[in-house]
């Protein structure tokens, strides 16, 4: 790690000042992605704001058909929030999944949409249930959010503020861990609304999170596994090989996991 | 069994120390006025050093020194050694290449050592080793392991120049051709054995200190022998003559053979900390280990088994090349040797076997004895091609293996090893019995109804442990004898002090050989602590590896604890005023045979150092005895592992549905300590089965540098394991222990695989078989089976 300066503001109103001010900054969520980076040397920003002590970034409310969940809310009390099991409980279980116990107690939803690593789980569930990601300045759809691997429409000296997650849908999400990391080698997030279904798929793309429209179609006809027979998975050359996975495996894996999501999000 | 002595499930002493975090590691030893080194590793696997400039990081804030290859051949500090010599099928001495602890010229592989920066802290030597600029001449590497030797390759060692080690045999050629000609069937099988990786929990670290005023060193260092460590680093590396240095290896946080070794971090931190006239520390980050330290198997063998018309095994010919990586690591060249052609034999009566091995040089981390060494790459061979021969020939694999186990002893097999004393019969019996083998293909029709193909595999392994009987190892090639030493202690008070060249790093010797003494003197096992671990301590010793400890550390005590007791009893007889001959001693207490006059331990200790009842003339003050035992035979640990594993076709996904253990490990001291080996072993054993590998790119780049990459077994992947034994006693050592902690590594890995290609139906599967080749195998099954 090289030396940097670092910042703790207790005030969003602050952190704005700081973003607009501090030469080469970074934003520190829960650090569980940043921190080992900086440790090996592989990142090396001048300074670091810290968000955790902004009391107005923390916490989980339900506002009418959404739950509103504040940046750096950790995985652990998404995962726990009797809240989020009520609305949603398959997106309980994801922040549940993440990681370690280590992990979930200092990783932060903000961080995590904000790094977009295209093995994580969170960008796979805000895309699939129609999320809203609220920043310092906007409010942008998941949709437009997760622009690419490890990029996202977050201007420089943009903060997420909170997400929100509308309620009302059945969902699951089902992962596929690597053996040895035990990211998402293969990550499903299924969310049916009405006649809506969406499918976004992680872990998978070479171009990081993305939704399967060939599974939401035939989904759409007929929410059932055996909708997918004969719906080709998605193409080889869109995805990830790695020692631990080719890439027509993992397309493979893609329609296994949105079969068993689409079980789990049925409550079967 | 109640109590603490022998038998008995005591809880480990050492362990509140460890789990309250106050033991004392290698990085928990500052000295004073440390700095820290950090080593500027090659980004390359093979290239020459055309030139370094250290110019601009020697100017640069905190640093102390920076030394480099230049400096060692100044120095003239001596190479690392490989201290077991392998002769080559035409006699002539294998083909080491020299292996500087600072690169001098060259550098054979990514991680290879170019330089250390010495500084006030660390983040100064790493900000100042990425200012170092060299120079390099890029070469091509050499990765592949079937390829190494092709005439026409970059040459990694002028010393050996087609890469080749050495071209090594053992056994009977003729006598093996010949049982080939009468065969009715031949089993023939291609296999590999993954390259491992160790990851011992604390990664490896040493501080160097030098004492001017003495002129003397001191290396703190994680070493499984600090004694052949001080040797080596006095009589080969030249530091300082063995007086002058003190090696101590504090408290280890595993070893698993990786710590063995004498590597070049330590050699350069105790010679640097007279350079620079500061203590020198180093701690390997997780990566550097990865990278450097001594990787573990990597063998591809072709082997073939002749068998009659009934199902006897007639013969058994294996080639196998070894990977000895980019240079000869300090016991490499008798692992896939000596530690393993013996072994061939597995627990069945071959009458003819020959063993060709091939090693050689690659562009890759040195290769060394990882838990097991030689002995599970010989039983997964073995083991591997007796299930598939049963399989061939429609026989059971259980009535296949009863068939030819060896059922007389002492059985001398055609690889060397004369086997003392087991029951394997027993053993496989025991452990269907408790598996419930019968039940087995209800449990397959249940698994089937969901989809999942369920399979069951077998391994019966036999392992030489207790090693080893000195002048045998010696005509072999070894570079040392390999006996064991023990001081027994006893203090004026009665407590006992016990020293051992034996090294725990996990295996829980304050407390086994805490039970053995207790038990022995009838004393509290609380008034009886283990040394071990320091050259100034204890005065000699060969440390703890290949499941020697026991067998051969303990016998040590046994026999200091004999002359203790002989001594004891001429001061009892001074203070029961009787005969030497009449005194008994039970239950720690001394007594005249035929009266009630008796005395304890702690009051004979007493006597012995306030020497007031007998003269000078009678008896020598004091109770203090040492003893140095050498074994006489290897000892035979072996056994039979069961495994049942579920596959999910559509995924891949192996599940470990169940699993028995039944091992003959002779006399066990601690029950409880013996589980935990086997569940550490078969937990390795499956990760190297499932989840292990170590993989490099065609470039030589490690691939697999983290735990992002290398997978490494979690409780989550293992199930409740059910272990039991059978008991031969050893009868070679006075204990009749055989050795226990390498059994579940090398056991299980044939095991896992057994089971895998029997679910699959054919034996196309790799190790680590992942999901992703278990699908692909899965695959190929479903569409056979659809056919």
């Amino acid at each position: 790690m090289y030396n940097f300066n670092y910042h703790r503001p207790s005030t969003l109103r602050q952190a704005n000042g700081l973003v607009g001010k501090v030469e080469d900054n970074k934003l520190l969520g829960g650090g569980q992605t940043l921190l080992p980076t900086m440790k090996q040397r592989l990142a090396s920003p001048a300074a670091l704001i810290d968000l955790s002590a902004i009391p107005e970034l923390s916490g989980i409310e339900q506002k009418g058909r959404n739950l509103v969940i504040g940046a750096t809310t950790t995985h652990a009390e998404v995962a726990s929030s009797d809240l989020v099991k009520a609305a949603i409980p398959g997106f309980a279980a994801l922040a549940g999944g993440i990681g370690d116990p280590h992990v979930r107690h200092k990783g932060t939803i903000g961080g995590s949409i904000a790094n977009n690593d295209p093995a994580a789980d969170y960008p796979a569930a805000c895309l699939a249930l129609g999320a809203t990601i609220v920043t310092n300045k906007r409010r942008i759809a998941a949709g437009d959010f997760f622009t690419g691997m490890f990029s996202t429409a977050l201007d420089e000296g943009e903060i997420i503020t909170k997400v929100i997650v509308p309620t009302g849908a059945k969902f699951a999400y089902t992962k596929f861990r690597n053996p040895a990391s035990r990211y998402a080698m293969v990550g499903v997030a299924v969310a049916k609304k009405g006649a809506k279904v969406a499918v976004a798929v992680t872990g998978a793309g070479s171009d990081g999170v993305f939704r399967w429209a060939d599974a939401e179609a035939a989904l759409g006809k007929r929410f059932n596994p055996k909708a997918l027979d004969g719906v080709k998975t998605p193409d080889a050359k869109d995805l990830n090989g790695d020692i631990h996975a080719s890439a027509d495996y993992r397309s493979h894996l893609i329609g296994v996991m949105t079969r068993r999501a689409v079980t789990a999000a049925s409550g079967k | 069994m109640a109590g603490t002595g022998i038998g008995a499930r005591v809880e480990r002493k050492e362990d509140f120390r460890f789990i309250t975090g106050k033991g004392n590691y290698t990085d928990d030893i500052n000295r004073e006025g440390q700095t820290h080194a950090f080593f500027l590793r090659s980004p390359h696997a093979h290239a020459t050093i055309k030139s370094i400039d250290t110019s601009k990081a020697a100017a640069m804030p905190g640093v102390v020194g920076i030394l480099t290859g230049a400096d060692i051949e100044k120095d003239k500090v001596g190479g690392l050694i490989c201290g077991w010599m392998i002769h080559n099928k035409d006699g002539s001495p294998m083909r080491a290449g020299a292996h500087p602890a600072l690169a001098q010229g060259k550098v054979r592989y990514v991680g290879d050592h170019v330089a250390v920066v010495i500084a006030e802290t660390l983040a100064e030597a790493k900000d100042a080793a990425e200012a170092i600029v060299v120079d390099y001449g890029k070469l091509a590497p050499v990765v592949d392991l079937a390829t190494a030797t092709k005439k026409g390759n970059p040459v990694i060692h002028d010393a050996a120049p087609d890469n080749q080690v050495y071209d090594w045999h053992l056994g009977d050629k003729a006598a093996t051709e010949a049982a080939f000609k009468k065969a009715k069937h031949i089993t023939k099988i291609d296999l590999v054995n993954n390259r491992l990786i160790p990851n011992a929990m604390e990664p490896r670290a040493a501080v160097g200190d030098y004492n001017a005023g003495e002129e003397a060193f001191t290396l703190y260092t994680t070493s499984q022998n600090p004694h052949v460590a001080r040797l080596v680093l006095s009589a080969f590396i030249g530091i300082a003559p063995e007086h002058k240095l003190r090696v101590i290896a504090p408290d280890v946080g595993g070893g698993f053979g990786s710590k063995i070794f004498i590597y070049a971090e330590e050699t350069v931190c105790v010679w640097a900390a007279k350079k620079v006239g500061r203590p020198v520390k180093w701690v390997a980050d997780r990566t550097e280990e990865f990278l450097s330290i001594a990787h573990g198997r990597d063998h591809a063998t072709h082997a073939e088994m002749a068998m009659d018309e009934n199902g006897k095994i007639l013969g058994l010919r294996v080639k196998t090349r070894a990977n000895l990586g980019a240079y000869l690591s300090t016991f490499s060249s008798s692992v896939p040797t000596y530690l393993y052609a013996p072994l061939l034999s597995g627990q069945y009566n071959i009458p003819a076997i020959y063993a060709e091995v091939e090693a050689v040089y690659t562009n890759t981390a040195p290769v060394d004895a990882y838990r097991g060494a030689g002995r599970p790459e010989a039983t997964f061979v073995i083991e591997r091609i007796v299930e598939v021969a049963a399989r061939e020939l429609g026989m059971d694999p259980a009535a296949f293996r009863r068939k030819n186990f060896i059922k007389a002893f002492p059985h001398q097999t055609p690889v060397i090893m004369c086997y003392d004393v087991g029951d394997y019969d027993a053993s496989l019996k025991k452990a269907m019995e408790i598996h419930d083998v019968k039940g087995f293909a209800k449990r397959k029709r249940e698994s089937a109804k969901a989809g999942k193909l369920r399979g069951l595999g077998y391994s019966a392994y036999i392992e030489a442990c207790g090693i080893a009987p000195s002048a045998a190892v010696g005509s072999l090639g070894a570079g040392v004898g390999l006996w064991e030493s023990a001081e027994v202690r006893v203090n004026p008070v009665g407590t006992v002090e016990v020293l051992t060249g034996s090294h725990s790093h996990g295996q829980g010797h304050e407390t086994t050989f805490a039970q053995l003494v207790a038990g022995r003197l009838g004393i509290p096992i609380e008034n009886v602590s283990i040394v071990h671990g320091d050259t100034d301590k204890v005065q000699m010793g060969m440390g703890t590896y290949g499941s020697r400890s026991g067998a051969v550390g303990m016998s040590a005590i046994v026999k200091a604890l004999d002359k203790v007791e002989a001594k004891a009893k001429k001061v009892a007889s001074f203070v029961l005023e009787a005969s030497e001959a009449d005194i008994d001693f039970k239950d720690g207490k001394f007594s005249v045979k035929g009266t009630d006059k008796s005395v304890d331990f702690a009051s004979v200790a007493l006597q012995a150092y306030i020497a007031h009842k007998f003269t000078g003339e009678q008896l020598e003050p004091g109770l203090k005895e040492g003893a140095f035992y050498d074994p006489t035979n290897f000892t035979f640990p072996s056994g039979v592992h069961i495994a049942e594993i579920e596959i999910d076709p559509q995924t891949g996904v192996t599940t470990v549905a169940k699993w028995t253990a039944v091992d003959d490990f002779g006399v066990i001291i601690n029950p409880m300590i013996v589980e935990g080996q086997v569940h550490g072993g078969i937990a390795q054993g499956i990760g190297q089965a499932m989840l292990e590998g170590a993989f490099y790119d065609a470039g030589g780049q490690l691939l697999t540098a983290s735990y992002m990459d290398y997978a490494m077994p979690r409780a989550d992947d293992l199930p409740s394991f059910r272990v039991d034994h059978t008991t031969t006693p050893c009868p070679s050592n006075p204990l009749g222990i055989k050795g226990c902690g390498e059994a579940g590594a090398i056991a299980s890995p044939a095991a896992m695989i057994n089971a895998i290609t029997d679910a699959l139906g054919h034996e196309t599967i790799a190790m680590p078989a992942t999901p992703q080749a278990v699908w692909r195998a899965a695959q190929a099954s479903l569409a056979k089976a659809a056919e």
